[in-house]
């Protein structure tokens, strides 16, 4: 019933025999862009952190924290200048094998030309997955994300979200080590917005699998995470790793009144609000690894 | 615009560009001379080889003298003159014609109904349908090109110019309406910018081919200008003329490209693929 | 029902009137060139018998079909490898700029010098060539133009190189394709009639220009009229093949364009 099986090995909760227990690991990660007319220019001064496997992280910062530049970088899309993108043990230099991406542009990620089933299958046809078996893990996914009935329709017959859907269902199924997220409830309206996050909660929950959610929303990273890492502004450094000690069944309703919610929530407020001001961390506190 | 410093570098583009993209320009600038004289050079030697007859594709450098000969002949500058002036006039002619009626039918929802069959009909015609017409109604003279060609290019604008009045955006029409402009203003202020990169584009596609039907009329009919000569040239036997006068044709059809493509630039320069031109 | 009237009738009511017109305009004119529509209406079964067709619009339509293949072909590989290749768009650019600008019926004289003018070789290499850049200029621009989420979809998804190609670029770009390849029939058109305007031949250009020639005018206006029905019987077909092959961008365009 559950994609759990399929995962095995992978999964947290059925570690056959990880070769570490950190799943990524940043280590002092530079990125400088130089282009012609603006040369030398620091996106990403040092990150230092790491993503323990079966582990849920937010990213937050304020906008233009070079969230996406840090994601980028992490997925193997963009090199960088100076450090060390670490997954499963492999230095990244191109896009490494166990990791899935959902970008923050469903519409433009997911094939228009082919179904929804399609571009599902199309990754897993590339891992050499025989046909029954490809279907058996479409439906699966698609059901997971509960839009089976779709399976034969074309991404822009549907909704924002659906399509948003479509686009984690294509992740899980391709059972990555590392699912990486990039803003992907950005672009949806509220009540959507609060679905999916549930969707991910309980995705999470029940593969095991490690995800880090980039988000520039503070509600939707201390409701998400496990930790969350608050980004300085450009040039990005770290400037905290906060640890969300809510418990872990999560609900819309009870979770966000609870009181913790609010001190964290506050807090990570408080951190964006002066990483907007320009203050940032010691570097010392950069390099500690917080948690 | 949107690449306020917030924004750094576009994400989007892939390391293999960011990484050239400093000494890309000039680069791509050797690349394309270097190019040139490959297709060049290789002819050249296909034919004093003989891999190629000669009779058939002279040396290149055989041609360009052709071409310099030719420079310094009135005849040369005569027909090019004719044929230059009987395109420009062809599409002057279409243009006006085309955007004045793609205005019309284009902002009275029911003339579009009424003449989308009739246009959808007429438009797939092929132009030379009329040769054997013209040449009965004007034989030689530049009216028969003229005709050919004004047919020609008419459909292409036309058809871009209706493309441009739908795609005015709803919302600003009714603006437009509940601040109770006239339509003159609501044809100036509202439809004709959003027209204006259609416009651009009817020019482009118009003008290649105003060309092509300008010179096909001086080749099969026998118009004056460059391809009645180049047909004198053929049969002749002067090959390397036969050559140069192609050369020379397609050089204008270059300069009508660039500046076509020129202006549409300047109006376009939103648009996706001529957006990563730039970047 | 009612609308169903009102639709044929916008369909219907310009031609009709476009038509009447030209039939009585043209029932008493004494103009040689200007031929009544009635006569020729009446000319045209005894013009384009069966052996007519078999004869001249056949082979022309042949020669159009071989050349815009080829066309086709050639067009999309060249088009898709320059198109993902810095290297060589910069290589080829502006030879190819010089080409794709060389009006093709000049190409008449120069491959009469190689094929000569006779045979179909000639007549098809000359459709083929005409044809051929505005498909390999738009494959060129849309493997380019491909949505760059895209292309890092595929990349994260580990897709090989083949893949990426068959699943990804060449769908992407195939409404730009699309878009040449509706230009060059329309050259092809073109230059399957000017083609057969040389030397001696068949072919249903050579046809129309016979009987103009021989001063047999109603019998050339109703070759202009098959002209002009072949013309609007493959750009029908094309739009047919066209919204069959690009039912997902038509879909696609039409919601955005609701929204």
């Amino acid at each position: 019933m559950s994609i759990t099986t399929m995962l095995s090995g992978r999964g947290a909760q059925a570690p056959a025999a990880p070769k570490t227990d950190v799943a990524l690991d940043l280590r002092n990660v530079q990125k400088t862009y130089d282009t012609p007319g603006r040369p030398h220019v620091e996106a990403i001064r040092n990150l230092d952190f790491q993503v323990r496997r079966g582990e849920l992280v937010c990213v937050v910062g304020p906008s233009g924290a070079g969230k996406t530049t840090l994601l980028r970088s992490i997925a193997g899309l963009l090199d960088v200048t100076a450090g060390e993108v670490v997954l499963d043990g492999t230095t990244v230099t191109g896009p490494p094998e166990g990791m899935a991406v959902v970008f923050q542009e469903y519409g433009r990620s997911l094939f228009p030309w082919m179904t929804v089933r399609q571009n599902i299958e199309l990754p897993l046809k590339e891992k050499g997955i025989p046909k029954a078996e490809r279907r058996e893990k479409v439906d699966r996914a698609l059901e997971e994300v509960s839009l089976s009935e779709a399976a034969e329709q074309h991404p822009w017959q549907l909704s924002g979200g659906m399509q948003q859907r479509v686009a984690i269902a294509r992740a899980i199924a391709f059972e990555p080590t590392v699912l990486l997220m990039d803003e992907p409830f950005a672009a949806v309206d509220a009540q959507t917005r609060a679905e999916l996050e549930d969707l991910v909660r309980s995705l999470w929950k029940h593969l095991g699998v490690t995800v880090l959610f980039v988000t520039h929303d503070i509600d939707e990273a201390v409701y998400l995470g496990e930790r969350v890492i608050v980004l300085s502004n450009r040039p990005t450094v770290l400037m905290e790793d906060v640890k969300v000690d809510l418990p872990p069944e999560r609900d819309q309703l009870t979770t966000r009144s609870d009181p913790r919610f609010g001190e964290l929530r506050g807090h990570v407020y408080e951190l964006i609000q002066r990483a907007k001001r320009g203050e940032r961390p010691d570097e010392t506190a950069a390099v500690d690894k917080g948690v | 615009m949107s690449s306020s410093p917030a924004t750094l570098a576009p994400p989007a583009r892939s390391r293999a560009t960011t990484r050239s993209r400093r000494s890309g320009r000039s680069r791509d600038l050797w690349l394309g001379v270097a190019g040139v004289f490959i297709v060049l050079a290789g002819a050249e030697t296909l034919s004093r080889t003989g891999i190629v007859n000669p009779d058939f594709l002279p040396p290149v450098t055989a041609m360009y003298a052709a071409l310099f000969e030719m420079l310094g002949e009135g005849w040369f500058w005569e027909a090019l003159w004719l044929t230059v002036r009987g395109w420009a006039l062809g599409l002057a002619a279409a243009m006006a014609l085309g955007i004045v009626v793609g205005f019309v039918i284009g902002s009275i929802p029911f003339l579009r109904r009424f003449t989308n069959s009739t246009i959808e009909f007429l438009r797939p015609i092929p132009s030379v349908a009329l040769i054997p017409l013209v040449i009965l109604l004007f034989g030689t003279q530049p009216q028969s090109a003229f005709v050919l060609v004004v047919y020609a290019a008419f459909w292409q604008v036309l058809v871009q110019v209706l493309y441009g009045v739908a795609d005015v955006d709803p919302v600003a029409r009714d603006t437009a309406k509940s601040y109770q402009f006239g339509p003159l203003r609501v044809a100036r202020s509202v439809i004709y910018p959003t027209a204006l990169p259609y416009i651009m584009t009817a020019f482009r596609l118009g003008a290649a081919v105003a060309l092509i039907l300008e010179i096909t009329a001086e080749l099969v009919i026998g118009v004056d200008g460059l391809g009645r000569e180049l047909g004198i040239a053929q049969s002749s036997g002067a090959v390397p003329e036969t050559y140069a006068l192609v050369i020379v044709i397609g050089l204008i059809g270059v300069a009508v490209n660039l500046l076509a493509r020129f202006v549409e630039r300047k109006a376009l320069w939103w648009h996706p693929s001529v957006r990563s031109e730039h970047s | 029902m009612i609308r169903f009237l009102k639709a044929t009738g916008y369909v219907l009511g310009l031609p009709v009137i476009l038509l009447t017109a030209w039939w009585f305009g043209s029932a008493n004119s004494t103009s040689p060139f200007w031929p009544p529509l009635s006569t020729i209406i009446e000319t045209f079964p005894s013009t384009w018998t069966w052996d007519r067709i078999v004869g001249d619009v056949f082979p022309s339509l042949a020669r159009l079909g071989i050349g815009f293949g080829l066309a086709v072909v050639v067009g999309i590989v060249l088009g898709t490898a320059i198109g993902l290749s810095p290297t060589l768009r910069a290589l080829s650019e502006p030879v190819l700029e010089f080409f794709r600008a060389v009006p093709p019926p000049v190409l008449v004289p120069i491959i009469a010098l190689f094929a000569g003018y006779t045979g179909w070789l000639g007549k098809i290499v000359t459709i083929a060539l005409g044809c051929l850049w505005p498909i390999l200029l738009n494959t060129v621009e849309g493997v380019r133009g491909l949505e760059p989420v895209l292309g890092d979809t595929a990349k994260s998804y580990h897709l090989s190189p083949w893949r990426r190609l068959v699943f990804v670029v060449l769908p992407g770009a195939s409404p730009r394709i699309f878009t040449g390849a509706r230009q060059s029939l329309s050259i092809g058109v073109i230059l399957m009639v000017i083609s057969e305007l040389f030397g001696a031949n068949r072919g249903l250009g050579a046809a129309i220009v016979q009987f103009q020639r021989s001063f047999a005018i109603p019998q050339m206006w109703t070759g202009v009229i098959v002209l002009g029905l072949i013309g609007v019987l493959l750009a029908t077909l094309f739009k047919v093949v066209e919204n069959r092959m690009l039912a997902w961008y038509v879909g696609q365009r039409q919601i955005e364009r609701g929204a």
